[in-house]
């Protein structure tokens, strides 16, 4: 497939992204850098200073509300991108109304009982949803522990190990990588496997 | 009995195994712990009665916090 082909594709495709923070702020540059119709962005929370170790956004956008620094950031990558942001603190019926359009929703929330809550929610009220969650990426090295893999709708990208705390902070490289892990799971869903590509060398 | 257990195959001397007790045997004590058997969701609340037999697919997933 060529690019041409492929925006044509994803330029008819919504993905959600619950969470703007380290995964989810990357997670909708790449998106929107290949050209995909329509993100949803959902988030809560004010750019802080301590975020910048991570997190898309610039120095001067300190302060801002991160669903409204997002959109001009991606606004500035492409703007073609329809963003729809909303400022709320996600509950499960929220989930429900803000993300019940997308084709795939990438859980982006730093919280574990916020991915549980999101997990939860789509497994027993949208089923027929593809989840692509972040899970493990604090710290730094290691690459060959962050993987993916997948069970049926649901697709995890991360270690799967590693919790941040204060001695094991998220920093740009890995929760970066995770975020273009489940960009890059989003593709794969929304295009399918490229036949044009090596899969599997041996 | 023989199960996939996060993409690998285990074998397990016993013909069943209840959430529980295969929790324990792996040594999975985490407390934000997603469990599927066979794509389904597996409640807390059912983790000493879903048990599961030979030839299941079971996903245990630990959710960490970060993002």
């Amino acid at each position: 497939m060529t690019f041409e082909q492929v925006k044509s594709i994803l330029k008819t495709k919504t993905v959600g992204i619950a969470g703007c923070g380290g995964l989810g702020s990357n997670c909708a540059v790449a998106l929107a850098r290949v050209g995909i119709g329509k993100l949803v962005i959902a988030d809560f929370d004010l750019v802080e200073e301590g975020n910048l170790n991570r997190q898309f956004y610039f120095y001067d956008q300190i302060g801002m509300l991160k669903v409204a620094a997002l959109k001009q950031n991606l606004f500035r990558i492409n703007p073609d991108v329809k963003v729809y942001s909303f400022d709320i603190r996600l509950c499960q019926s929220d989930v429900l109304e803000v993300f019940s359009n997308c084709d795939v929703i990438v859980e982006a929330f730093d919280k574990a009982e916020m991915k549980y809550m999101i997990l939860d929610a789509v497994h027993n009220h949208l089923p027929e949803k593809f989840l692509v969650m972040g899970v493990g990426m604090a710290g730094w090295g290691d690459n060959n522990l962050i993987r993916s893999r997948k069970s049926d709708k649901l697709t995890i990208c991360g270690d799967e190990l590693n919790a941040i705390a204060d001695n094991c902070p998220p920093l740009a490289p890995r929760v970066g990588v995770v975020a273009n892990l489940q960009a890059n799971a989003v593709l794969e869903i929304l295009l399918g496997p490229n036949e044009h590509q090596i899969h599997n060398p041996h | 009995m023989k199960i996939i257990l996060n993409n690998k195959e285990e074998i397990f001397e016993t013909e069943e195994l209840t959430i529980n007790e295969l929790l324990q045997l792996k040594k999975y004590t985490f407390k934000m712990l997603v469990i599927k058997v066979n794509g389904n969701i597996v409640k807390k609340s059912e983790y000493y009665t879903k048990t599961v037999v030979e030839g299941d697919d079971v996903m245990v997933l630990h959710l960490v916090s970060g993002g």
